[in-house]
């Protein structure tokens, strides 16, 4: 990849954030795809992880993706634009593109959505 | 990059490229000629063109005929279709895209973008994209690469921004790759492609046009633009036919054909004699002629002296094979007994039935198959309905000259309607005789309650040809030339000629020493 983010290349990363099983219908399970640790990569990490804390508490995981070391997934998972959030669960699929900087974009964008009750 | 000598004393054609602008060889019938090698080596080019234009087919024929012919292996990017539906589209062509993804000549990466699923949120750019078309291009060292068509991005992401200029750098990448890339997009409404596709693709610029004429549509090519290199910007007819797409250019642009010294004969001792020898190998005769005057006799006469090495290919656009061997085997001409010797092979289709286009490479295609030494189509006329003048001529030239290439001796006749003045006839045939070189008119004319015909020679390139006009008689001993009779009147014909030859016979004298009966000019 010529690309001026082409500063790191870490090996695979699988952050898992995840506590406590729970049942499918409640427990989202996300993927964030990038291309390399950038500076664009970590905000959206952050952005993510901020989001799901606020509205999921412990009631998520999110597996990172780094498409420069595992570039056949990006076929496989329709990966275009990146970063890429991609909520596996529950169902159905839903994609997010972008830094997520807009936390309330990524709320309906995932629909993220707190436990009954909790709030 | 102009050069002057060059531009000044153009080269003869070929499908070589010339030094400086290194080419791709598509395999695209027709096409590599008229890009005198191919597409631009490295770089992308751009194919647009309306809906159902045949994009896709000549995008995926370079990648396919790229890994089968050429050695270079291709990977497609598919937008709107996916990879199995693309297969089955193309394999009507014979092109076996898994089989050759199987040898990994080809890969397919289906890219699938909903709108309706994805949101955006901030900033992004498209390396996901590039990471794919990498991974594609590198798992099989792919020298080719499609896509088709990138357009679909505009609608599926809302950053208009983003995404230009992530196309900026796509199409700078794809150069840096050194990949021959074929890009294709749909046609705008005042510009080449719907999102300006081609503000990004500068080498080269290919355009496809579906059109249709009287309910007959015809598909035609013109290369927009081609950096650095020589050519040619008219817009050519192409079909998508069994093999994929032929390209039809004008098969020559300068007048290259050699010229045979060699004679071959009409078919008819007499008419030969009024030729100075007969027709030349590789020229085209033209025969016409109102209605019911001949035309289709002198024809099959050429056709019926197929023997030996030469083969006659007939094309019969108002009789079946059957009529026509009925019809001329009661004027002596045993056509049947070619055809079963397969030295003649007589193809009737309907004129109307097709655009002049498909007729050109029909014709094209079955010269190629059963390779004849000469060709009759009979006649020409019936294509009038098919284009206006200028379509028809263009036609007609590209013929010809194919013929004359290919050392075909070529026959056509041309009908006129039986009111058409001298003059009338004359402005028929502008269109093509200057590209004819022996010019065989027939007439038919009323005298004395007979109608009679006469054949005359009005023009043969470089033979010495007779200037009379001779009564023509068809009978079942077959065409027979006989000299006009004159008396203190004019011509006679028919049974006054018959009357006049008995008399002159009575008399001691006879044709020979009949007064118009010159012989033939030196």
């Amino acid at each position: 990849m010529k690309n001026d983010d082409q500063d790191e290349s870490r090996v695979i990363a699988l952050e898992s954030l995840s506590e406590g099983e729970t049942s499918d219908e409640d427990f989202w399970e996300l993927r964030l795809y990038v291309a390399g640790r950038t500076p664009r990569a970590e905000t959206a990490l952050a952005n993510l992880s901020r989001a799901c804390e606020l509205y999921l508490s412990g009631r998520y995981k999110i597996e990172v993706i780094d498409l420069l070391l595992n570039p056949r997934l990006a076929s496989v998972d329709q990966i275009v634009a990146l970063p890429t959030v991609v909520r596996r669960l529950p169902a159905p699929i839903k994609k997010l593109i972008g830094d997520l900087s807009v936390l309330d974009r990524v709320a309906v964008g995932l629909e993220l959505r707190a436990r009954e009750g909790s709030s | 990059m102009s050069d002057p000598v060059r531009e000044s004393f153009p080269v003869t054609r070929s499908a070589k490229a010339p030094a400086g602008v290194a080419k791709a060889l598509t395999g695209i019938s027709g096409l590599d000629e008229l890009t005198s090698g191919g597409l631009p080596r490295g770089r992308p080019t751009l194919v647009c063109g309306g809906a159902g234009c045949g994009k896709t087919v000549l995008g995926l024929e370079f990648l396919v005929r790229g890994a089968t012919q050429y050695g270079e292996p291709g990977a497609i990017f598919t937008f709107e279709e996916r990879g199995d539906e693309l297969a089955a589209n193309v394999a009507s062509f014979g092109f076996d895209l898994p089989g050759l993804i199987e040898q990994k000549k080809l890969v397919v990466d289906h890219i699938l973008l909903d709108r309706s699923q994805v949101e955006e949120t901030g900033d992004y750019n498209l390396d996901g994209l590039f990471i794919r078309l990498a991974y594609a291009i590198d798992s099989i060292g792919a020298k080719r690469v499609l896509l088709d068509t990138l357009e679909v991005l505009f609608a599926g992401l809302a950053n208009k921004e983003i995404l230009r200029s992530e196309l900026h750098r796509l199409f700078r990448w794809l150069k840096d790759k050194g990949v021959t890339a074929v890009i294709t997009g749909e046609r705008g409404e005042s510009s080449l492609t719907r999102h300006g596709l081609e503000e990004y693709v500068s080498d080269c610029v290919i355009l496809l046009d579906l059109r249709v004429h009287d309910q007959i549509s015809t598909r035609r090519l013109r290369v927009v633009k081609y950096r650095g290199a020589r050519h040619g910007t008219d817009e050519y007819p192409f079909l998508i036919g069994d093999h994929g797409i032929s390209v039809l250019p004008l098969s020559s642009l300068q007048l290259v054909h050699e010229a045979s010294t060699e004679r071959v004969s009409s078919g008819n001792a007499e008419l030969d004699r009024m030729l100075g020898g007969g027709y030349y190998r590789g020229s085209s005769i033209l025969v016409t002629g109102v209605s019911g005057t001949g035309k289709t006799s002198v024809a099959a006469c050429l056709a019926s002296t197929c023997r030996g090495g030469e083969r006659a290919l007939y094309f019969s656009f108002e009789e079946s094979p059957a009529q026509l061997i009925r019809n001329m085997s009661s004027i002596g001409m045993d056509l049947a007994s070619l055809v079963q010797q397969k030295l003649l092979r007589i193809i009737s289709t309907r004129p109307s039935g097709f655009g002049l286009e498909t007729h050109l490479f029909t014709i094209y295609q079955a010269i190629e198959e059963f390779k004849p030494s000469m060709v009759i189509i009979d006649p020409i006329t019936d294509f009038a309905s098919l284009g206006n003048r200028n379509e028809i001529r263009a036609m007609m030239t590209r013929l010809v000259d194919h013929l004359k290439t290919k050392h075909i001796t070529a026959l056509l006749t041309s009908v006129h309607g039986a009111g058409a003045s001298a003059d009338g006839q004359l402005e028929a045939d502008a269109g093509i005789s200057s590209l004819i070189d022996t010019w065989i008119v027939l007439h038919s004319f009323e005298v004395a309650g007979e109608r009679n015909r006469a054949i005359c020679v009005r023009k043969s390139r470089g033979t010495a040809h007779s200037n009379q006009v001779r009564e023509f008689v068809m009978s079942d001993k077959g065409l027979s030339l006989i000299t006009v009779y004159r008396d203190a009147g004019g011509f006679v014909t028919g049974s006054a000629r018959e009357a006049q030859q008995r008399h002159d016979a009575a008399n001691g004298g006879g044709a020979d020493n009949n007064p118009v009966a010159r012989p033939s000019p030196p």
